[in-house]
């Protein structure tokens, strides 16, 4: 078992270094801007998954968290990153040293989020159902609007991620999906884990839940601040591939996006909520050919994905190889035997 | 004093627009437990056919009483045509569906609306036709109410009173209610829950449609974005004054709009947008069921 998980690994890291590589060389510019924003999506859209479908709260403010993510590390970044990075890149090499750095806006991006998600959470995840629904949505749009207050952070301009000497934009694909397949894969073990067992059950019956023991509250606020950590992360990741970002990114809309890929691709499916973020990502642009049709062919399917499919793509199944893989050394071993 | 008692005026007109979309989400949400999204469109849609029709039939050259009157059946029966059709296409397939399928698609019809709307009538703002020459009607003082004003402001009375009249005088009314109290059991006796809610959907659309004719008369750049936000913020006067519940939507609408316009005038107007969020969430927090609501037992 030990040496498959090394060979899968080993697979994984051959393919990003192959992205990394590959990408620039054999894609536009424009398709690279596109798989960027479908990496972000996937984090940001996982995340949502964690709290809307494994723990039952529906939560329709997370571009606000995602704000709070992108605002924190591109401040970061601006204000000290550069410096820092300058510094760094005097004793190694400029590749190493930006590999260094790039983590540390990241986590600082999601910690924040976190912070946010925890001040935000605790109150309102006393409310159940539409009304939470609705209190995140409110508290998300209080952050865009704060945020458009600060004149630090460039206010209603835009804040432009740039300091004197330093490129601190981060393009490179093969970095960018080794942040989304760890944070996927951390979100999809924790899912699964026997703390994602105390998420489904409050999701399934809180009160049967709370009867056996399970901290209700504890266990929402947890997978509400994980949550918001991981679209910090995503926030994060977007401002820092965009090299420019303005609340408007960041309204209400962007928080409908996200949760209906989460709704879309199934909830309670981590595979879903993967699988809908990239196509609805990638169908406005692959949609360009249709011109001005474009925005109204990408509605109309939203719609009738949905009546065809009211519990989503998938359910909340999984795409997981493994019952296949299962079954396929079975038959081979029977061959062999 | 004076500037106060003005801001309260233009408040009061303005959260009475407010009050008529948001009559139409909690309507909605009454029968159906659903957050209609696409109602800020229709409001869009109401607007815009108010436009279309001023210019048709000449009513933008001078105002008159009948061309607003003209205007704004034309815009209601428009709204309440779609808002019947979406309700059909959109939300009935989905009825026994997970709760938060129509969600989507009720984002899906919003999105649809806009960009049509931005794809046959163009993206670019147009200037809503004066219907009623802007001039003042009343003067206390230094406080002065301009006949745009209490235009909007009567429009939006007769229409409450007129839909406090369907559902509390009328059968169909006694239908609606029964069917927001309890759509099986309305069934079993016999109420026919299909058409009530379609009918729902009509009254509130023709609501959003006339609020959309009363916020060109006031607000005259229209665009087919413009439901978005004002959408947003009726749902949330609709939570404010207990989401289920008419009077509480009028109260709540006409309290938004009240204080965004005090918001705007005295502190900052780049808060404006925040501070609708922030009653919202006191409110959420100290009574969950909004002003009117009813507190929800929950059976274990």
């Amino acid at each position: 078992m030990r040496a498959r998980s090394a060979l899968a690994l080993a697979a994984l890291v051959a393919a990003l270094a192959l992205l990394e590589w590959g990408a620039p060389r054999l894609l536009n510019p424009y398709y690279l801007t596109i798989a960027t924003r479908i990496g972000v999506a996937i984090i940001a859209a996982v995340s949502l998954q964690l709290v809307s479908g494994f723990t039952g709260q529906f939560s329709i403010g997370h571009a606000g968290f995602m704000a709070v993510g992108a605002y924190a590390s591109a401040a970061l970044s601006v204000y000290f990153g550069g410096g820092w990075l300058a510094a760094l890149a005097d004793v190694l090499p400029g590749g190493l040293a930006r590999a260094l750095y790039f983590p540390l806006p990241l986590l600082a991006g999601g910690a924040l989020a976190a912070l946010a998600g925890l001040l935000v959470g605790i109150p309102a995840l006393r409310l159940r159902g539409d009304y939470l629904a609705i209190a995140t949505l409110g508290f998300g749009e209080i952050i865009r609007v704060v945020i458009l207050n600060v004149d630090a952070v460039g206010g209603a301009r835009g804040f432009a991620l740039s300091a004197p000497g330093v490129d601190l934009r981060y393009e490179d694909l093969g970095a960018l999906y080794a942040v989304v397949v760890v944070s996927v894969a951390v979100m999809a073990r924790l899912a699964y884990s026997s703390a994602g067992l105390a998420f489904r059950a409050v999701r399934e019956d809180e009160i049967a839940a709370e009867s056996i023991g399970v901290p209700t509250t504890r266990v929402k606020v947890l997978a509400f601040a994980l949550s918001s950590f991981f679209a910090g992360v995503a926030g994060a990741l977007f401002a820092h591939s965009e090299g420019y970002i303005h609340t408007n990114s960041f309204s209400f809309v962007r928080s409908f996006e996200i949760m209906v890929f989460v709704v879309l691709g199934g909830l309670g499916s981590i595979s879903g909520a993967v699988v809908a973020a990239s196509v609805l990502t990638a169908a406005p642009e692959l949609l360009r050919g249709f011109g001005e049709l474009r925005m109204i062919i990408y509605a109309l399917g939203l719609i009738a994905v949905m009546i065809l499919r009211p519990q989503g793509l998938m359910g909340s199944r999984e795409l997981d190889p493994r019952p296949w893989l299962a079954r396929w050394r079975r038959r081979d071993a029977a061959a062999r035997a | 004093m004076e500037n106060l008692l003005q801001q309260l005026v233009n408040g009061v007109a303005w959260g009475s627009i407010y009050a008529l979309v948001a009559l139409g989400y909690t309507m909605v949400y009454g029968v159906l437990k659903l957050i209609n999204f696409a109602h800020g469109e229709v409001y869009m849609v109401g607007a815009m056919t108010g436009y279309y029709t001023a210019r048709a039939l000449g009513f933008a050259q001078e105002p008159s009483g009948l061309g607003l009157a003209v205007v704004l059946l034309a815009a209601m029966a428009t709204c309440a045509a779609l808002g019947a059709t979406i309700e059909r296409v959109a939300y009935r397939p989905l009825r026994h569906a997970p709760r938060l399928a129509p969600l989507i698609t009720a984002i899906g019809v919003s999105l649809l609306l806009q960009n049509a709307g931005q794809l046959l009538l163009g993206a670019d703002p147009k200037f809503f036709p004066p219907l009623v020459a802007s001039r003042e009607a009343l003067r206390f003082g230094a406080l002065a109410v301009s006949n745009i004003q209490l235009t909007v402001l009567a429009t939006a009375v007769v229409l409450m009173a007129g839909l406090e009249l369907v559902v509390m005088r009328t059968r169909v009314g006694r239908a609606m209610r029964a069917v927001a109290q309890d759509a099986d059991a309305a069934a079993l006796m016999g109420v026919p829950v299909d058409r009530i809610i379609q009918l729902t959907f009509l009254l509130g659309s023709a609501l959003a449609g006339a609020a959309g004719i009363l916020v060109g008369l006031s607000n005259p750049k229209i665009d087919p974005l413009m439901g978005l936000m004002p959408g947003l913020k009726a749902f949330v006067a609709a939570v404010l004054g207990g989401i289920g519940s008419i009077p509480g939507a009028m109260l709540g609408g006409l309290l938004l709009g009240v204080v965004e316009t005090l918001v705007a005038g005295y502190l900052s107007s780049t808060y404006r947008d925040a501070i609708a969020f922030v009653i919202l969430i006191a409110i959420l927090l100290y009574r969950p069921s909004g002003l009117f609501g009813a507190a929800q037992q929950e059976k274990v």
